[in-house]
């Protein structure tokens, strides 16, 4: 709740000289707030699935001391995976809900405002394009990521609570099962992947379909995915190669495989971290330089581009 | 006074379509004009690059900035409502007025909370809940709110009932205008603006075809209700519009076109100011025919 407008003169009538009143402004943080006050399914989706893994987690833990018996009676590498599972899936659901969520974001934050003609209210104020896409920018690569990073977190720690509650009256010790889950390990590979993967590795990505957003007249969807997907086809039917596809599955694959020493985050999360190897990739620095462009060409496609 | 909006020469083409033809407007500071002409004239067109909403050729400063590459900090002074409901439907009101406060520096957020106390608007509600009249109150009373040197009005109260049309203009001439501020408003409806403005122009295909200051217009244009006799004599002094009222002719003279004077016309009839609206038919409707009117 901002205040500094009650230090505002009320005493001057309307026809009276006003003075010239200068209220300090913060252009980039309203505008972020404005993002979220529009796009709710940001904090709402993240939300939704990590309540959908605590209800079930909680619904699983009802018959956890029988399990435990079971899954005790295991080899110890098959005890760590069965007792870690239901953690790594809540993770993985949360990520995913976020991840659809930056590309849907991403593909209507320009298209939408001239769709409905607020444009024309946004740029009555004097908020630059380029602060306004930076906003929108910062959506996918900044505030979902770190987001969805922070709801992971609250709802591995009250699995957690569950977990240790269900184990009242076992003789398998909370140190037992905070040593096999690993969670700290598992929570630093996490931020590792987000801001590698997430952050730096999909920035074209999301810097493409914000592009498309502003630049389509309709249909952005289909701009985004459609033209990448038919030049893969036309390559590979008229010159039996496949850069094209190659170039795509690496910038949705590659960054993962480079960041953890060829492994892949989702297929094995306490995979060795390698942070050398991927700072020295190309198409690391090549997809940043690509994804500045883009974000410029929006910024400039905002500032020619009418209402549709 | 210093000049608010300065053009020279205004031109802007869109694929084949001439929009601009070479517009030329100077406007003082605490004056009103009311941009007047039918629907694609090229009204829209002018406000967007007074705006820096679209780029353009020919001279043009607006507060002595050049409103396409200084749009940033121009939109400071300059506050413009270009629709009615441009107000994306998923805010809420609070949240509207708490983002206008922290975007612009010249906001006075009490003053557009005094305003919409005395509408029905709540605090709470969705702009998607409000009546077409309802926004337009709530856009005026951010807008009223800023400090701005210029404001800029598109077509500010198209499908309004009576009542929100009134309103509108009312609260702008009591609660808003003052000497330092300066307004531009275009309009279809001639007549709601007629007691408003203190300049017109008349633009059509993209050119002005009069630009004027109100007491200029009055002492411009003139138009005779005729006696039923010396109608002949009265049309060879040239006026450039005729009509029919209620059985009685009415002829339309332009001081600077025909060679008429007041007092001879006084002879033929009654004397009157032409309101705008009749101006505007006589204007548009043969202006081929007519020079560039620019009052002096």
């Amino acid at each position: 709740m901002s205040t500094h407008a009650n230090a505002l003169p009320k005493s001057f009538g309307p026809n009276m000289v006003a003075p010239q009143v200068s209220s300090p402004v913060h252009p980039m943080y309203w505008s972020i707030r404005r993002e979220l006050w529009e796009s709710r399914s940001v904090y709402l989706a993240p939300l939704a699935a990590a309540a959908v893994a605590l209800f079930g987690f909680m619904i699983s833990m009802t018959h956890f001391p029988a399990k435990l018996h079971e899954i005790l009676s295991l080899d110890p590498m098959k005890q760590q995976h069965a007792l870690v599972q239901p953690y790594e899936i809540a993770t993985a659901l949360i990520m995913a809900a976020a991840f659809f969520v930056s590309i849907f974001y991403s593909l209507d934050a320009l298209y939408s405002e001239r769709r409905d003609r607020s444009i024309l209210f946004w740029k009555s104020l004097p908020v630059s394009d380029l602060t306004t896409v930076l906003s929108k920018v910062s959506v996918p690569l900044l505030i979902l990521p770190l987001l969805a990073y922070a709801i992971v977190v609250v709802t591995t720690a009250i699995m957690l609570l569950m977990n240790t509650a269900a184990l009242v009256g076992s003789n398998f010790t909370f140190a037992e099962l905070w040593s096999r889950l690993g969670l700290v390990q598992s929570g630093m590979g996490l931020l590792y992947h987000l801001v590698t993967v997430h952050i730096l590795w999909y920035a074209p990505i999301y810097a493409w379909f914000l592009f498309i957003s502003a630049w389509a007249r309709r249909a952005p969807f289909l701009w985004a995915f459609l033209p990448p997907l038919a030049l893969a086809a036309f390559e590979k039917i008229t010159f039996h190669t496949s850069y094209v596809a190659g170039l795509l599955q690496n910038r949705v694959a590659g960054g993962s495989d480079s960041s953890m020493g060829g492994s892949n985050f989702a297929a094995n999360p306490h995979a060795p971290m390698t942070p050398g190897t991927f700072l020295s990739e190309p198409g690391l620095w090549i997809g940043l330089l690509i994804a500045a462009a883009l974000i410029a060409a929006a910024v400039r496609m905002r500032r020619y581009r009418d209402p549709v | 006074m210093a000049s608010v909006i300065e053009a020279r020469g205004l031109r802007k083409n869109f694929k084949s379509t001439v929009a601009l033809a070479g517009i030329d407007l100077h406007v003082e500071a605490g004056r009103i004009l009311g941009v007047i002409g039918p629907n694609g004239a090229g009204k829209t067109t002018a406000l967007n690059a007074i705006l820096g909403l679209t780029s353009y050729q020919g001279e043009l400063k607006v507060l002595g900035l050049d409103p396409w590459s200084q749009r940033d900090q121009l939109m400071r002074d300059v506050c413009f409502i270009a629709d009615v409901a441009v107000l994306p439907r998923w805010v809420k009101v609070s949240q509207v007025i708490r983002y206008v406060a922290g975007v612009h520096p010249r906001f006075d957020r009490a003053k557009a909370e005094n305003f919409l106390a005395k509408t029905n608007i709540q605090r709470r509600s969705k702009v998607r809940e409000l009546s077409k009249g309802m926004v337009a109150q709530l856009h005026l009373a951010l807008v009223m709110a800023i400090d701005a040197k210029l404001l800029v009005f598109d077509e500010p109260t198209l499908g309004l009932d009576i009542l929100y049309r009134k309103q509108f203009y009312d609260s702008l001439l009591n609660d808003y205008f003052d000497r330092n501020r300066t307004i531009v408003v275009t309009t279809n409806l001639v007549e709601e603006i007629q007691d408003v403005i203190t300049d017109l122009m008349f633009v059509n295909r993209g050119q002005a075809v009069l630009s004027c200051s109100m007491e200029d217009l009055e002492s411009r244009f003139v138009e005779v209700v005729m006696k039923p006799e010396g109608a002949a004599a009265a049309r060879a002094l040239k006026p450039i519009y005729e009509r029919q009222s209620l059985g009685r002719t009415i002829l339309l003279f332009d001081s600077r076109a025909g060679r008429a004077d007041r007092q001879q016309l006084s002879a033929f009839g009654e004397l009157r100011t032409p309101s705008i609206a009749d101006l505007f038919v006589a204007l548009m409707g043969n202006h081929a025919s007519q020079p560039q009117g620019v009052c002096r």
